[in-house]
């Protein structure tokens, strides 16, 4: 049991005057998306007859190589954003938090930087 | 972790029932939590049998008959009986209200009736607010300047800044936005809450007000304010029809806003 005021534990530490670079990069590649998906998604549909080779084609065009990884890096981008969320959320054991938003962090740059290789790899 | 599951000694279990009296027609049946620190038992759920012929219109009323002529340990707060105070904030029909505003015959069957959701109870259906008024005391709630009073006038506002209180200052903080916002029960030690954040925006939107630099400072924060997910459920139980929700956005605006 603290003897602690409830002022002063609400006050705590203090504000950590951050939050809305994270809470503006969420909405802003959220927006992003949105024609990036569209995009992606009718590209998929309109190959789904398409064999390798054409695929292969269709992926070394500069315009669909660039496009392609602007989609994957900003979909990364907000999932690592929303999944950081979902941590602060719910986990509340301050080492299990930090352990977990770094294996994040961690898996979403393997992605994606997996993804942009893969992506130069047949566009150059 | 947060927690999905009531811990084992707030479980709670079938309690005593209370019938009417005989030759009573119109009965309404009242379930109603009942908990104690002092007996050690779980939290128990008491049936009460009001003849509405003999009550008045609100849940309050029907409150105040059980705990006057059926069951004098039933404890609740209450005060003004008309929507301006928020004592009598409690969860009836699993919705956060005002039990002194809401008709009893705006529910089908029984009535549910509840402390305020993932509070500490004291007793009955009284929740433990001391951390919800803290935090609403660490938001500063008073005019702050450094313009020394006018003599002889009152620091004016125009009609137009007037308007913006609108909708701000009708809160009675009766805590029933708060507590029904699932961001607030995982994380009150941190989070502020719907309730407390819309009086936060309601000093920051003042005219009159000239630290709302100093106030946004104290609001940016990962968890006093982000913690908003825009779920909603603000809004939507406000028992004076306020939008806590559409505040809150306001004031990440403002964050916004000052970025440049």
């Amino acid at each position: 049991m603290s003897l602690r005021s409830p002022l002063g534990k609400v006050r705590g530490l203090g504000s950590a005057k951050s939050g809305t670079h994270h809470w503006c990069m969420q909405k802003v590649t959220a927006i992003a998306l949105i024609p990036l998906t569209v995009w992606f998604v009718s590209s998929v549909v309109q190959m789904t007859q398409a064999d390798y080779a054409s695929v292969v084609k269709w992926m070394s065009s500069p315009v669909v190589a660039v496009l392609m990884m602007l989609f994957i890096v900003t979909g990364i981008y907000h999932l690592k954003l929303g999944l950081q969320v979902i941590i602060e959320d719910y986990i509340h054991s301050e080492g299990q938090k930090h352990a977990l938003l770094m294996l994040v962090t961690f898996g979403c740059v393997l992605i994606g930087a997996l993804a942009v290789f893969s992506i130069l790899k047949i566009a150059l | 972790m947060a927690e999905f599951k009531l811990p084992k000694n707030s479980t709670y279990t079938k309690g005593k029932t209370w019938s009417a009296d005989e030759g009573a027609t119109n009965i309404k049946r009242f379930n109603i939590y009942r908990w104690n620190e002092d007996d050690g038992e779980n939290p128990r759920i008491d049936t009460y049998e009001v003849d509405l012929d003999k009550c008045g219109p609100m849940v309050l009323d029907a409150l105040i008959k059980i705990k006057n002529e059926i069951d004098p340990t039933l404890t609740f707060r209450r005060s003004c009986r008309e929507g301006v105070c928020g004592s009598c904030a409690m969860n009836i029909g699993g919705k956060n209200t005002l039990a002194c505003t809401i008709d009893i015959a705006s529910y089908k069957g029984d009535v549910n009736v509840f402390p305020l959701p993932h509070m500490d109870v004291v007793k009955d259906l009284v929740p433990d607010l001391t951390n919800f008024y803290a935090q609403y005391a660490s938001i500063k709630p008073w005019m702050q300047t450094e313009t020394p009073t006018p003599s002889g006038t009152e620091r004016l506002q125009s009609q137009d800044d007037r308007a913006k209180l609108d909708g701000l200052y009708e809160c009675v903080l009766c805590a029933c936005c708060s507590t029904s916002c699932p961001s607030y029960w995982w994380n009150s030690d941190k989070y502020l809450g719907p309730a407390v954040l819309l009086q936060a925006y309601r000093w920051l939107v003042d005219s009159r007000d000239e630290n709302t630099g100093e106030r946004l400072d104290a609001l940016e924060d990962p968890f006093r304010l982000y913690r908003c997910h825009t779920i909603m459920n603000c809004t939507n139980t406000c028992p004076k029809g306020l939008n806590p929700a559409k505040a809150i956005g306001e004031i990440k605006k403002m964050m916004v806003e000052r970025q440049g």
